[in-house]
């Protein structure tokens, strides 16, 4: 019963959402008041119906419904609570209705913080969110439909993925939905302003919140699975230039350029083709790696099923979007003009060139990941990219990244001067150059890369506590430190906070990369290996049982110079329902350093092969990405955003564009 | 300088920045690229000396074998006309098994020895990397029409 309550409630999702699609879009053009009207009460009643068909497939797999097809693939009744749950996105089906979730709340959040925005605009941007949701609804409906029955039940499920049967596993897919799908909103802001034709300095204000937000959304989702990365896969390694990877960077690197590019069309009315053009990508490679991992082309942990009709729905919808995206845009494009000019010396080039960095990265990116599947599919050979070409892509890229990103906040607007530049930054200069030279006798060695990564990432930060500290010098005067401090707006905070994190995450990545070691070693129980100061002993592997799993845990006692600092239990794992081994890490976290151990295979009844590694600094990567998102959230809440809401309409007819 | 003619210095500029940009990529793309390469053209002298490519198939059953030291090891992949000796340092993935699909990634030495750097067996029991099973059909296509068809089929369709 449940399940056919589910499926319905997506069938009539269905069609408010067309409802919405076409009273949004059609209302607008026609200058129709009622239908425009009509679009909120319509997206709202979508988000009540998916999110009721959502909580039906739920139900199954708490309640071990096994006559649902989808449950039996992906659950299993020894399987913890926590984990049905997540089973609900552990497979296609399911994740492709947390993907119509996902878009459903973020359409119920445009209708709640609209009110401010013209209704025209409001109409448009809900009608393209809706014709989007009308693609993804369709395809789950006739391709992919999680409600379908199991004749006869079976009398148990078939487990979910061991590998997905983890706490950031749980949280990964949701985050990277929110951003993946956050971005639909700027995208639609997009559209809309190439549809009205009207694209100004209000209109960049309204979108800029919500792509910030997707943005943050989408930093904390590819952090979490570099993080289950890390841990779970047993490796040691918390980034593989894997095309699921790659898929969820792309979209990352447009993002990063579009909020940046935002910020300069909200005040200074220029990029404005540009922004937009950005907005229609960062969409575009969103639903591109929807596309490459849940299609099944990649052949990878995430392409569980294989089906050549979805492949080629979602390759369908896909064309549809952003060519229809793409046609518009040369189409109504030229309407919307340049903007202000500037010089070459000014914040506007240094955010410029922010931009074609970011976009040369996605460009490589994109590249390397899909040149291997092009290749492939046309039968000319099998080729694989694999990470010595990302990292010699992205070091030199990501180099004048970094330190362009020391000198733009501080750059005047229109026109900046170098010499000014130079005096204000000398401090900042002088403590990179400090911190490159002195850190790394500190560790023991010195390199020429590890002595680069940490100039910048010394030049950021420093540079990062100049603009504060300039905040604190020039504001009027009388006035105490605090209160000025105060007076700083949040957006500012924000910035400073996630360029901050940058800095934090170039420290993780520079050490890690710098100073990491590792050996795979044959231990019998009493043996002692030494790794980075400490001595690993292994005590031996005894058997345990799980819910659903048996294992072979070992015990390692690690000290430093005689005294105790763990004791690190890793295990080799058989999940009982696929029969499937896997590798359980352990790691002991610390603010400098992780030390990680992994069980190989036993070689005789007592002696097994055992991996240790020692990793400098690796927590401050995913630290810093924590504190880019933080920095986000900071600059989306900034009350500016909401001010400015109260008389909107004013300045958006002030501001013509056309 | 006109404004006209600052745009066009800019515009300039920033072409040849995109350029310079774009042949760096492709040339680092270009050396980075990792070809396939099955046991049947290793065999035929198809692959590079002392560039690192990957081969894939089948691991023969009994074939692996472990060194004293314990984490070095010997085992042999085939297409199932052709067989490559492959020598590893490290530890093997979790799902990496005598008679299942595998691709490894590293160098052909002189001896004909495959040193990989890297072995991937991906996280499915019944999985067959799509570039092993690939080699093992265009093997048996050449080889025996008639009568591997069968086990071809059970073999590779093992792998959907």
């Amino acid at each position: 019963m449940i399940p056919e309550l589910g499926q319905l409630a997506l069938a009539l999702a269905l069609s408010l959402a067309l409802a919405q699609g076409l009273l949004g879009l059609v209302g607008a053009a026609r200058g129709d008041n009622v239908w425009m009207a009509a679009t909120r009460p319509a997206a709202r009643g979508q988000f009540v119906f998916v999110a009721i068909a959502f909580a039906c497939l739920t139900s199954s797999f708490v309640a071990n419904d096994f006559s649902v097809a989808y449950v039996v693939s992906n659950s299993n009744s020894a399987l913890p609570l926590q984990y049905r749950i997540a089973g609900v996105w552990g497979g296609h089906e399911g994740s492709m209705l947390l993907w119509v979730l996902m878009l459903s709340v973020w359409t119920l959040g445009v209708t709640l913080f609209s009110r401010h925005l013209p209704q025209e605009m409001v109409a448009r941007v809900l009608g393209v969110m809706g014709l989007v949701s009308v693609g993804f609804l369709l395809f789950i409906l006739f391709t992919s439909n999680p409600f379908l029955r199991l004749f006869p039940a079976a009398p148990d499920g078939r487990d979910l993925n061991p590998l997905l049967q983890d706490p950031g596993m749980v949280m990964h897919p949701p985050m990277l939905y929110m951003g993946y799908v956050g971005f639909s909103i700027a995208f639609a802001f997009a559209v809309a302003a190439l549809l009205s034709g009207r694209l100004d300095a209000a209109w960049a204000r309204w979108s800029r919140p919500w792509t910030t937000a997707a943005w943050c959304f989408l930093t904390v989702g590819i952090a979490l699975g570099s993080g289950w990365a890390y841990y779970e896969l047993g490796w040691g390694g918390w980034w593989f230039w894997d095309p699921v990877e790659n898929a969820s960077f792309m979209p990352w690197l447009i993002g990063t350029g579009l909020i940046h590019s935002l910020a300069v069309t909200e005040k200074r009315g220029a990029f404005r083709s540009w922004t937009v053009l950005l907005a229609i990508l960062a969409f575009a490679l969103s639903l591109l790696g929807t596309f490459l991992v849940r299609s099944g082309v990649l052949t990878s942990v995430h392409a569980f099923a294989t089906d050549p009709t979805r492949g080629i729905f979602i390759l369908a919808l896909l064309a549809l979007v952003i060519g229809g995206s793409l046609l518009l845009y040369v189409w109504r494009a030229p309407k919307i003009g340049l903007g202000g000019g500037f010089e070459p010396l000014s914040r506007e080039s240094f955010l410029l060139a922010n931009n074609v960095i970011f976009a040369a990265a996605a460009g490589s990116v994109l590249l390397g990941t899909l040149y291997p599947l092009a290749l492939d599919a046309s039968g000319l050979g099998k080729i694989s990219v694999g990470p010595p070409y990302f990292e010699t892509v992205f070091v030199p890229l990501m180099a004048p990244a970094l330190f362009l990103m020391g000198v733009g906040p501080l750059a005047r607007w229109k026109q900046a001067s170098l010499p000014d530049l130079v005096s204000r930054l000398r401090w900042a200069l002088a403590a990179a150059v400090l911190a490159a030279l002195a850190l790394p006798f500190a560790m023991g060695r010195w390199g020429a890369l590890v002595a680069m990564g940490l100039l910048l990432a010394a030049w950021v930060a420093a540079s990062g506590f100049m603009q504060l500290y300039e905040k604190v010098r020039n504001a009027a005067g009388g006035v105490s430190a605090w209160t000025r401090l105060r007076s700083v707006p949040r957006a500012t905070y924000g910035m400073l906070l996630a360029h901050f994190g940058v800095a934090v995450f170039v420290v993780g990545v520079t050490m890690v990369k710098g100073y990491e070691s590792e050996k795979d070693v044959r231990m019998e129980p009493g043996d002692t290996v030494e790794l980075g100061g400490y001595t690993f002993r292994f005590d031996g592997v005894r058997d345990v049982t799980g819910p659903n799993y048996v294992a072979g845990r070992a015990r390692i006692a690690v000290s430093r110079s005689g005294s105790p600092v763990t004791t690190l239990y890793p295990e080799k794992r058989i999940y009982r329902v696929q029969n499937m081994p896997m590798t359980e890490a352990a790691i002991d976290t610390g603010f400098t350093r992780d030390l990680y151990v992994s069980l190989g295979d036993a070689v005789s009844d007592s002696a097994w092969v055992v991996r240790v590694h020692h990793k400098p600094f690796i927590d401050w990567i995913w630290g810093g990405c924590l504190l880019m998102a933080l920095g986000g959230a900071l600059a989306a809440s900034d009350r500016r955003y909401r001010l400015a809401a109260r008389r909107p309409q004013e300045q958006y007819a002030a501001s013509p564009a056309r | 300088m006109k404004p006209r003619h600052k745009r066009i210095a800019m515009i300039t500029g920033g072409l040849a920045a995109l350029g310079a940009a774009a042949a760096f990529v492709l040339a680092a793309f270009q050396e980075n690229l990792v070809f396939f390469f099955t046991p049947t053209q290793v065999e035929a002298k198809e692959a590079p000396q002392g560039r690192a490519f990957r081969i894939g198939g089948m691991v023969v059953p009994g074939s692996v074998k472990r060194q004293a030291d314990g984490v070095t090891v010997q085992f042999v992949v085939t297409d199932t006309a052709k067989n490559v000796p492959v020598v590893y340092q490290g530890i093997l993935p979790d799902l990496f098994r005598e008679g299942k699909g595998v691709v490894t990634q590293g160098k052909l030495g002189g001896d004909g020895v495959f040193y990989a750097s890297e072995v991937l067996a991906k996280h499915d029991e019944n999985y067959m990397p799509p570039a092993a099973a690939d080699a093992i059909k265009q093997a048996q296509s050449v080889n025996a029409q008639s009568i591997n068809e069968k086990a071809t089929h059970t073999l590779v369709g093992g792998g959907k």
